[in-house]
């Protein structure tokens, strides 16, 4: 397999680009992906074909500013990174047909093993889509004329966008209109999951519509599309406004919760642990006490003659609102004496999970990260 | 629910009726009797409080209600009882043995009271050789410091009692047999060279004479364990001096020992001022050391521990009216949660966490 492999070593080589240094090209091009109704038109668009190799010289770092890539040149490069993946399938002596992104990665880092520490200098092979940035192709036609109706507001995209957002709330406040003429109007309270999705940022945004934006823009389409979720959708809306929305991953849904264990007189106590820097803490909370802790054997009082460490082992108590109910018996090593009392007090915490509902659970940790 | 009002009454009642109902009350001393009785011996952080609401309020506790039940009862013709309040930092030693002296001053006892005795111990400047005795270190400043706050705080005994020997103090001066104490007094606050030794006359005339029942003596000393310790003195030859050598020590040791009749013998150890002992130890083997101990033994043991529920409820309230916490939490229920458990009910801790709100 000699031959295959010098050629598919020479496009996965011709594949490997350092992710960075693509980033530099994200000015106007002459190509856009998802380009709105830009299909038909004249196809004699001028291209100014400047084809970037794999390595530049210092010569043309002025030149990659104005990069663009034409639409055959990216087709091109689809088929090639095809061809590398089933060559890739089959040196791994995996089946082609079913070799997903993440088999690729996986077998990047096993070909290539890199030592660099920032994660997206290291060999990537990824679809062209992901790698060279969306680009818009010429908006008008020979004639000069644009082909959009809001080319000369200068951010089409995002006008049209805001356009229709409001179409759709007019249209739904038309709807609920007519059902309070007929009487068939129902209040129904809107139940978003609070915590599960977010909105786009910004920079989101921008690379969806491959336009700029500004901070006020950003904020009134926000608002546009909160109005628009509070009023009561069908499912159109719903998945105009799904768009826009990202979801979150649940962290604390990563962190097992153990349920209460019950020792002899029929207590409930909850072990956990914690640790912060050197240091590394196991605590043990009981329900129903009064509120000692005792470290190590010796009361918090003498084990932590500084306010500001107590201070911190008050915390998960005070923010669940528990100050005197619990008792606490723990150990602790290593460290010094303020990440002694961090690691207490991330392991308090994670023990009071279990005494506590999951909703508070992920109120608890979102808060830490804010706070 | 304000305690303290209930407390003002209270303070006009004369302290031997205090009982097991007033534990966690409040009660005043007016600023005139804080003059007399207590000259010096009250905890610095006290003396500031005291100025800042203008008056001294100390609060009833259980260990000094028990030492005052047993100084109640006891029967003169014994040796004197020794009593030794112990208890981890900041849990009110002190204060409580300020309280016994006031009951005591207030009973018209004579009140014999060593404020630190850890500070004869370490930083004295200068040492002199003592006149008495050859081989003893003299502290002139701290002894004469010492005798101008005893004459205030016993003036009116000093004129009473007789002293029972001739005394020479150098080839011009001496006291005569019979003459009021006042005179030796007066001799050591004016020649310091001899106030250490005055202070021996005055320790030896007062055991000698309290066994007679003239009056009782109270004998009071905060920090005993310095008399058993090390110390950071050194001689001219930068040798270390043991506590022995020191005049001073010496003779106190002789006060403590339990002897004579017609008193009491209140001491405290404490870990605040002494030398050489680690932070964690507050209990009297470990802070007084096996000759401490035996010299002490047997004594009664009395425990100062932390706040109970109740009295840190009556502290905050006190802190409340004279108007000392200003955060907006501090009334609320939350606020004392957090005071509770950032201090652990102890005093001094709560105290200092007061002081920044």
């Amino acid at each position: 397999m000699a031959a295959p492999c010098v050629s598919c070593g020479a496009a996965a080589s011709y594949r490997l680009f350092l992710a960075g240094r693509v980033s530099f090209a994200r000015e106007q091009g002459l190509w856009k992906a998802a380009a709105a109704g830009l299909q038909t038109g004249t196809r004699c668009q001028i291209l100014r074909l400047k084809h970037s190799p794999a390595v530049t010289t210092k010569k043309n770092v002025a030149a990659l500013r104005r990069e663009s890539y034409t639409v055959d040149f990216i087709k091109k490069q689809i088929e090639e990174f095809n061809i590398g993946k089933r060559h890739l399938a089959n040196m791994m002596g995996e089946d082609p047909e079913t070799f997903t992104q993440e088999d690729i990665d996986r077998a990047i880092t096993y070909l290539f093993p890199s030592g660099l520490f920032e994660k997206r200098a290291r060999p990537i092979m990824k679809h062209p889509e992901e790698i060279f940035p969306k680009q818009r192709a010429i908006q008008w036609g020979e004639d000069g004329r644009p082909f959009h109706f809001l080319f000369y507001t200068g951010k089409q995209s995002y006008y049209s966008l805001m356009h229709e957002a409001y179409g759709k709330v007019l249209h739904v406040e038309e709807r609920q209109d007519q059902l309070r003429a007929k009487g068939l109007f129902s209040e129904k309270p809107k139940t978003k999951d609070p915590i599960g999705s977010r909105w786009l940022i910004k920079e989101e945004l921008e690379e969806m519509l491959v336009e700029k934006l500004s901070d006020q823009d950003y904020a009134q389409f926000i608002r546009l599309l909160e109005r628009l979720s509070a009023l009561p959708c069908d499912a159109a809306e719903e998945e105009f406004v799904g768009r826009f929305r990202r979801t979150v991953t649940v962290q604390s849904k990563k962190h097992l919760i153990e349920p209460l264990q019950y020792d002899e007189q029929g207590m409930a106590f909850s072990t956990g642990r914690g640790k912060r820097k050197t240091a590394n803490a196991e605590a043990v909370v009981h329900g129903h006490g009064s509120g000692k802790i005792e470290i190590n054997g010796v009361d918090y009082l003498l084990y932590f003659p500084v306010t500001q460490d107590r201070e911190q082992l008050m915390f998960p108590f005070h923010f669940l609102d528990r100050l005197g109910k619990h008792d606490v018996t723990c150990t602790v090593s290593g460290g010094g004496r303020s990440s002694q009392a961090g690691a207490i007090r991330l392991a308090v915490a994670r023990a009071l999970c279990s005494f506590i509902t999951e909703d508070e659970v992920e109120w608890m940790r979102q808060e830490q990260t804010e706070a | 629910i304000m305690l303290k009002g209930m407390t003002r009454l209270v303070s006009r009642v004369h302290k031997a009726k205090h009982g097991e109902q007033h534990v966690g009350q409040h009660y005043n001393i007016s600023i005139q009797e804080l003059k007399t009785v207590f000259p010096h011996g009250l905890p610095p952080r006290f003396v500031m409080q005291v100025k800042t609401f203008n008056e001294a309020c100390l609060m009833v506790r259980k260990p000094a209600l028990e030492l005052l039940h047993y100084l109640k009862n006891t029967n003169f013709a014994h040796p004197a009882v020794r009593y030794v309040l112990y208890g981890e930092k900041g849990t009110g030693k002190t204060l409580s043995l300020c309280h016994i002296i006031h009951f005591c001053a207030k009973q018209d006892w004579l009140i014999l009271h060593i404020p630190d005795a850890h500070l004869w111990v370490k930083n004295c400047r200068d040492l002199l050789q003592s006149t008495y005795n050859k081989q003893r270190f003299d502290q002139p400043l701290e002894a004469s410091v010492w005798l101008k706050n005893f004459k205030t705080a016993n003036e009116r005994f000093l004129s009473q009692i007789k002293v029972q020997d001739k005394y020479v103090w150098n080839k011009r001066e001496s006291t005569e047999k019979g003459s009021p104490l006042a005179e030796v007094v007066e001799q050591g606050i004016m020649r310091v060279r001899n106030a250490t030794d005055a202070v021996g006359i005055v320790l030896k005339e007062l055991k000698r004479q309290s066994s007679l029942g003239i009056f009782r003596l109270l004998v009071a000393v905060d920090g005993v364990n310095a008399l058993w310790g090390r110390t950071t003195l050194k001689r001219e030859d930068k040798s270390l001096i043991a506590p022995e050598e020191l005049a001073l020590i010496y003779n106190l040791r002789k006060m403590v020992k339990n002897d004579w009749q017609g008193g009491a013998i209140v001491l405290t150890v404490s870990q605040t001022g002494s030398l050489f002992k680690p932070r964690k130890a507050y209990l009297p083997q470990e802070l007084l050391g096996k000759e401490g101990f035996d010299t002490l033994d047997p004594f009664i043991p009395i425990l100062v521990s932390n706040y109970n529920p109740k009295e840190f409820e009556a502290c905050i309230q006190y802190y409340l009216e004279n108007s000392w916490l200003q955060h907006e939490k501090a009334h609320t229920e939350e606020g004392k949660k957090e005071l509770l458990f950032l201090s652990n009910r102890n005093p001094g801790l709560l105290e200092r966490l007061c002081a920044y709100l």
